[in-house]
């Protein structure tokens, strides 16, 4: 008896190109769109990164952290360093995030020894604690923090363009990254490490070394998102950057679009947007109407939007599972 | 310096009646309640808004406000963490987050973002103190909130040692489907735990506002502090609880001798090192511990690796 993996689904291959079709649409679009909608969209494209990344720790790795904001914190200091060094703010912003992962490396030696409920507390205290000592250094003017005054000494067109089309071109790497990343071994071993961590080890896959690629490439990339954040917003403050509001963001979008699918992070970082925009303006009554959606979701619907698909027995979307042909 | 270690030791007590309901949450009913902070500070504003807005003294509004958030401890157990408790490890934390933030931007849109206190409701206990031999001045309030914090723990102890209930809840903690079948409902358990931890959470929340300033927002770092208090004493003992409250409190009084920021980094910094401390001794003790590992080092014996 011998086994073939199954081609990709032709549902699935509609949906990339379709996906191909809006990235190349997205591209050309500051060229005619409005200067809000460049901006509102970069927006989205920094939601969907942050979606995506923590859905690869929590969904695939099962690593629930609530300490992300460290590396969106800690990205935008280093890049506010480096552009007070005088380095050029457009490649600071990669470099800053590059940086950040080294700080994750160290990091993840001691965060992934812990327990389930011990490494979601213990990054969120590691993220307060890398907040206050940021807040130590002269430049950030503790609490009061500081602006990349760098980046005005561009005409602001040119800026909404570079920093949207950065914006579009990183989200759509980091899609492209995790996809493969998912798809090959890794992905695999990741997704056997979520299910059951001693049972993966049994069948000798090196837990510890898994974790921490996964956890490192997670924490690059929110980063990414957090410097280009801090380069549309300019002003860098601690309690903003470092502040748990980002690491809720990222679960209640990856939550509700559908946690350990390829694409719901990315429907659910659209529907926060859209939320957002529409009921933005009711201030704190509006974000305590996302924490009871959050609660509602979580109780009554955990897979999320996908899953509410997945319950009508289709097959889920851009799946990470292979499909096998049993031949006799 | 004596005066920033007497201090700290007081505001251990504050930490341990803060922690001892998240401690009792986990070590019964198997629940990380990430909204424990959050509820404090909605006791806070429930005993605020008692005195402030219906004109209650200080003492009826806290008789008032803990039954009521025992209450809501009882009925949030029953309507939310008994069906976020089926989803496994994932679930609860994503409703309690989720809680946390209906709970402060609720609280914001009701009362605002001003900060508010009690300390101008209790005359002149919030100032008036006693001078010790050697200079050292002694806040009454924080000698008085400290002296409740062990009567309170003292009491929870009795108890969960002394009593039909108590005996339950150990049960329940220990096993629940084996306490189910000796005649003990681990549901009623579990709300009855839930109750008390919201109750305590309260009461914590109702200290704060007594000996400083609550605001809709403040719940996140209370749970932090609640954890690391938790963390630093060890899980399910009310005395580790209390340990790890003062550990907690002179770490920061101690911090903030340095300066006000350092205050709250040297919590993070004990809290952190024990941790690690914690987990390498876990690592030790997989290994057969250090102690096996230097003998098998000076009388040169093959030893197997693991567990064996």
């Amino acid at each position: 008896m011998t086994h073939s993996v199954l081609p990709m689904p032709r549902g699935d291959q509609r949906l990339i190109w379709a996906a191909a079709a809006v990235g190349v649409g997205l591209a050309i679009l500051p060229f005619v769109g409005s200067a809000l909608v460049v901006d509102k969209l970069t927006y989205l494209f920094i939601l969907i990164m942050f979606a995506t990344m923590w859905n690869l720790l929590a969904g695939y790795a099962g690593l629930v952290s609530v300490g992300q904001q460290a590396f969106v914190g800690l990205g935008g200091y280093a890049m506010v360093r480096m552009v007070d060094a005088g380095l050029p703010p457009f490649p600071a912003i990669f470099i800053a995030a590059l940086c950040t992962g080294v700080v994750a490396w160290v990091l993840s030696w001691f965060v992934l020894r812990m327990k389930a409920g011990e490494f979601a507390i213990a990054t969120w205290v590691i993220a307060e604690a890398i907040r206050a000592m940021v807040s130590f250094d002269p430049i950030i003017q503790g609490e009061t923090g500081t602006s990349v005054t760098a980046l005005n000494a561009y005409a602001p067109e040119m800026r909404r363009l570079t920093i949207y089309l950065l914006a579009l071109a990183t989200a759509a790497l980091m899609l492209w990254a995790s996809w493969k990343l998912l798809q090959g071994r890794t992905g695999a071993q990741a997704q056997a490490i979520r299910d059951d961590e001693e049972a993966a080890a049994s069948v000798g896959i090196s837990t510890f070394q898994v974790k921490q690629r996964i956890y490192i490439l997670a924490s690059i990339g929110c980063a990414v998102a957090g410097t280009l954040w801090l380069a549309s917003a300019i002003t860098f403050q601690p309690r903003t950057s470092f502040g748990v509001q980002w690491s809720v963001f990222m679960l209640f979008m990856v939550l509700v679009g559908g946690i350990g699918t390829f694409i719901g992070p990315i429907l659910g970082a659209v529907l926060f947007f859209a939320l957002q925009e529409i009921f933005g303006d009711f201030g704190a009554w509006y974000l305590a109407g996302v924490g009871i959606v959050a609660i509602l979701f979580a109780l009554y619907l955990p897979n999320g939007i996908v899953g509410l698909w997945l319950d009508k027995g289709r097959d889920e979307p851009l799946s990470m599972r292979k499909r096998l042909q049993v031949k006799e | 310096m004596v005066e920033a270690l007497i201090q700290g030791i007081l505001l251990g007590g504050y930490y341990a009646v803060l922690a001892a309901g998240l401690s009792l949450m986990f070590g019964v009913v198997r629940f990380i309640n990430l909204a424990h902070g959050d509820m404090a500070v909605l006791g806070a504003m429930i005993a605020l808004w008692l005195v402030q807005g219906l004109g209650f003294g200080v003492g009826w509004a806290i008789m008032i406000t803990l039954p009521v958030m025992a209450g809501l401890g009882w009925l949030m157990q029953r309507m939310i963490f008994e069906r976020a408790l089926r989803g496994g490890f994932l679930i609860p934390i994503l409703t309690t987050i989720g809680l946390g933030a209906a709970l402060q931007n609720g609280m914001f849109g009701l009362f605002g973002s001003e900060t508010k206190s009690l300390g101008a409701y209790i005359g002149n206990l919030s100032w008036a103190s006693w001078e010790l031999p050697g200079g050292i001045f002694l806040g009454q309030l924080p000698v008085y909130m400290f002296l409740t914090a062990i009567v309170v723990l003292g009491a929870l102890h009795l108890m969960l040692t002394r009593t039909a209930f108590g005996r339950a809840v150990r049960a329940t903690a220990s096993d629940a489907d084996a306490a189910a079948l000796c005649g003990i409902d681990p549901r009623r358990v579990h709300r009855g735990a839930a109750a008390i931890a919201v109750a305590l959470a309260g009461l914590a929340g109702i200290f704060l506002a007594l000996r400083a300033q609550v605001t809709p927002f403040a719940g996140p770092m209370l749970l932090i502090f609640a954890f690391e208090a938790v963390v630093i004493g060890g899980i399910g003992s009310l005395r580790g609880t209390l340990i790890g409250g003062i550990a907690l409190g002179v770490a920061q009084t101690l911090g903030g001798l340095i300066s006000p920021q350092f205050s709250i980094l040297a919590g993070h910094v004990v809290f952190l090192a024990v941790l690690g401390w914690r987990m390498s001794q876990v690592a030790a003790a997989d290994r057969g511990g250090w102690r096996s590992a230097w003998t098998a080092l000076t009388t040169k014996r093959k030893m197997t690796r693991g567990k064996a």
